[in-house]
């Protein structure tokens, strides 16, 4: 399969009628495909090129349009066509100062507090105002702002809410406060030294970084890597959704009352993790992906009892929690995501699947072997917390499969070809993607002679953060934390 | 309800025994165990993300600075740099941290200080994530959970910096974190503890520097603790707590 077909586009101005092809008709039934995944910048000599990745439909390769354009040049918003664009133009705009005529929302997303703390602005040609968030105010209406600083152990992030009594009339998040341009750190390293940045993105979702930005730099510089480093890979990927998905459940009980549901779940999730720490030697399954293949080898000979055993007891748990009434009156219609509201935001991940959109990489676009194994994908339309939690639950399972698919299949031999981005001269690109714990993660890598020119990572957390407010507009205080946690979103993630 | 209390007595208890095999198992940051480098080999130093390594007269490893990718010991051509199956401890001066052979790791040399001794007892955390990449709010969350079940030792987490003892810092200081992290400082009564915890808050690992995040904690808050691993294992930072308290075995 080609990564990608690509279109250049001379002038910026037809960018919006070729890219009005990606906007949905709101009459259609709802497409996955050609639907946009990212906007990004990049520097090439004075000018500033511009790329628009869209995904494809089943097997065929992604789209992508490159647009160059000189620093001070109009270009066209696409948020008043495809809203989702919004919050990627808001960021180039952020990052390189390329101004969206047009745009929706012309307020700064990255750099928010920029008068506070005098946050730089080297390469910047607009001037960044610090951004008031849009708050609803009203003599009738309660404002309630909490963070950066939050309750209990969680990551930083702003929110306001506009709240009668027990209602949500309006929440506003304001995120990027974890903003420590990692797209940046990138710059100037090795791919050997990158495979231990993108490991630190996010830190829940270490391997799916690892392999993404490892399958895009084998891509740029046509790497085959071998078949058990192929088969490892892929395990470790589906043990890390495995202790992902069991502390959801563990936070969903906890935030649902149960007390002994959440001891049991966060149990679960502790004996997932030294399952993975008796594996590799990390908690979070770092340091083994890198590009090439793997770092060293791995014993799995241990692995299969532990997990059999894992597994059992994560049935008899989900068993109960699904007969639990309390738990499910808390989780059924809370937090509903609407089919056109998920497509037109560009929710990803488990939030797409529950919502209707049937959509999968690993199934759709197949990567580092994926192909080889049977698994089931998937998806409800109800799009409440149930349903995400629906959705998990069997991911769960289908993830202990294609592990005991690997463990009994394993092949022998190598596991690492030599990566040989030294000897590349000129640059080089290349596009990878996983389907990771919480949706779709794609890196973008550009190599020059060898290392890491820029790299741009369009992270699921960044999407669905963006959907996660409509959820909440109408809905309760009561149910607030239990709509959070049924996202399970990343803010190390999402800010980058 | 009935079925859940019957799950939970039937299943027994869980809470692992203190102190934690791990501590003693798990594989720790790698550190330099004899002296014996080639002339002239930088290798290690040359192999580090963070640069944690100096060959000077010696070869230092700051453990401070380490995030255990183990790349180091990978390219080592003579065996000098080995990660041991021992977790790297909390200590209270940074300088113990950077370690070189045939010097035994210094044991945290902890005294609570002024009248803090009343907190032997029990003590209240108020963590800030001061822009971690959330793998240690994974771990410090597991420290709630009934396998580390942090509660039995007196210790727990507190929504309010007015009833904390203890900051607990993730994450190397982003510039809009920078602000709110003195302001909970400022908030807390004294005398009060602050623990740097994970190599991003101790020298900005990784993912500190740069433009927009600052390299950990030095010269913004005075560090009573440090806490070395990226991230550290849930058995340091209990380790690290039970040795602000003065209860470290």
């Amino acid at each position: 399969m080609r990564p990608c077909d690509e279109f250049i586009i001379d002038d910026p101005g037809e960018l919006g009628d070729i890219l009005a092809q990606l906007a949905a008709d709101p009459s259609a039934p709802p497409r996955t495909y050609n639907r946009l995944q990212a906007i990004w910048a990049r520097q090439v000599g004075d000018d500033i090129e511009l790329s628009y990745l869209a995904s494809a439909a089943i097997g065929e390769p992604f789209r992508l349009w490159r647009c160059r354009v000189s620093p001070g040049a109009e270009v066209p918003s696409l948020s008043p066509i495809v809203a989702l664009a919004g919050s990627y133009e808001r960021e180039v705009r952020d990052l390189y100062g390329i101004d969206f005529a047009g745009a929706l929302d012309r307020r700064s997303l990255i750099f928010h507090h920029a008068k506070a703390s005098g946050a730089p602005s080297q390469d910047q040609q607009v001037p960044i105002a610090p951004s008031a968030p849009t708050i609803v105010e009203s003599p009738d209406l309660q404002l309630l702002r909490f963070g950066p600083v939050r309750a209990d152990v969680v990551e930083s992030a702003r929110f306001a809410f506009s709240y009668a009594g027990e209602g949500i009339i309006h929440l506003e998040t304001q995120l990027f406060y974890k903003y420590r341009g990692m797209e940046k750190l990138f710059e100037g390293t090795t791919p050997m030294m990158g495979s231990i940045l993108a490991e630190r993105v996010s830190g829940v979702d270490s391997v799916a970084h690892a392999f993404a930005f490892a399958l895009a730099c084998e891509r740029a510089a046509g790497t085959e890597v071998p078949e058990r480093a192929q088969q490892l890979r892929v395990l470790l990927a589906e043990l890390e959704r495995i202790y992902n998905h069991l502390h959801y459940f563990g936070l969903l009980a906890k935030l649902t009352t149960l007390k002994v549901g959440d001891a049991e779940g966060h149990y679960l999730e502790e004996l997932a993790k030294q399952a993975n720490a008796s594996l590799t030697g990390s908690r979070f399954l770092r340091g083994l992906i890198t590009p090439g293949g793997l770092r060293r080898d791995l014993d799995v000979s241990a692995l299969e009892p532990v997990l059999v055993d894992l597994e059992e007891r994560v049935q008899g748990y989900l068993g109960t929690l699904n007969g639990t009434r309390s738990y499910l009156d808390r989780i059924e219609t809370t937090g509903v995501l609407e089919t056109h509201v998920a497509l037109a935001q560009g929710a990803t991940g488990p939030i797409e699947r529950a919502s209707g959109l049937d959509r999968d990489l690993r199934r759709d676009h197949p990567y580092g072997g994926y192909d080889r194994y049977q698994f089931v994908v998937p998806d409800a339309s109800a799009g409440d917390a149930r349903a995400r939690a629906l959705i998990r639950e069997e991911e769960l399972f289908a993830s202990f499969a294609i592990v005991q698919q690997i463990l009994k299949r394993l092949d022998h031999g190598p596991i690492r070809v030599p990566f040989e981005a030294a000897s590349l001269t000129g640059e080089a690109e290349g596009l990878g993607w996983v389907e990771g714990t919480r949706g779709t993660l794609i890196y973008a890598v550009y190599l020059e002679d060898g290392r890491l020119a820029r790299v741009k990572i369009k992270e699921p957390s960044f999407s669905n953060w963006r959907v996660f407010p409509y959820t909440v507009d109408g809905t309760n205080m009561m149910d607030y934390a239990i709509n959070e946690a049924s996202f399970g979103l990343s803010l190390a993630g999402n800010d980058r | 309800m009935p079925l859940w209390t019957y799950r939970g007595l039937k299943g027994g208890i869980k809470t692992a025994p203190w102190p934690i095999a791990a501590l003693s198992t798990m594989p720790g940051l790698p550190e330099p165990i004899v002296e014996s480098c080639p002339p002239g080999c930088e290798q290690c130093a040359m192999s580090c993300p963070t640069a944690a390594i100096t060959v000077d007269q010696q070869l230092t490893l700051d453990q401070g600075a380490c995030v255990g990718c183990n790349l180091c010991v990978e390219v080592c051509p003579s065996s000098v740099l080995v990660a041991p199956p021992r977790l790297a401890r909390a200590v209270e001066n940074r300088d113990d941290l950077r370690r070189r052979s045939g010097v035994e790791p210094g044991q945290p040399r902890l005294h609570p200080k002024g009248d803090a001794r009343r907190l032997r007892k029990s003590l209240f955390i108020r963590h800030v994530d001061a822009g971690s990449c959330n793998g240690c709010e994974s771990e410090i969350g597991a420290l709630d959970n009934i396998y580390y079940n942090l509660h039995r030792f007196g210790i727990f987490f507190t929504p309010s910096p007015r009833f904390a003892d203890v900051l607990l810092v993730t994450g190397p200081v982003t510039n809009p974190m920078y602000e709110p992290l003195l302001a909970t400082y400022e908030a807390m009564p004294k005398p009060n503890f602050v623990v740097a915890t994970g190599v991003c808050a101790i020298s900005g690992g990784t993912n500190g520097g740069g433009d927009y995040a600052r390299q950990g904690l030095g010269g913004i808050l005075p560090v009573d603790l440090w806490v070395p691993g990226c991230p550290p294992h849930p058995a340091v930072i209990i380790d690290a707590l039970l040795g602000l308290m003065g209860r470290q075995r």
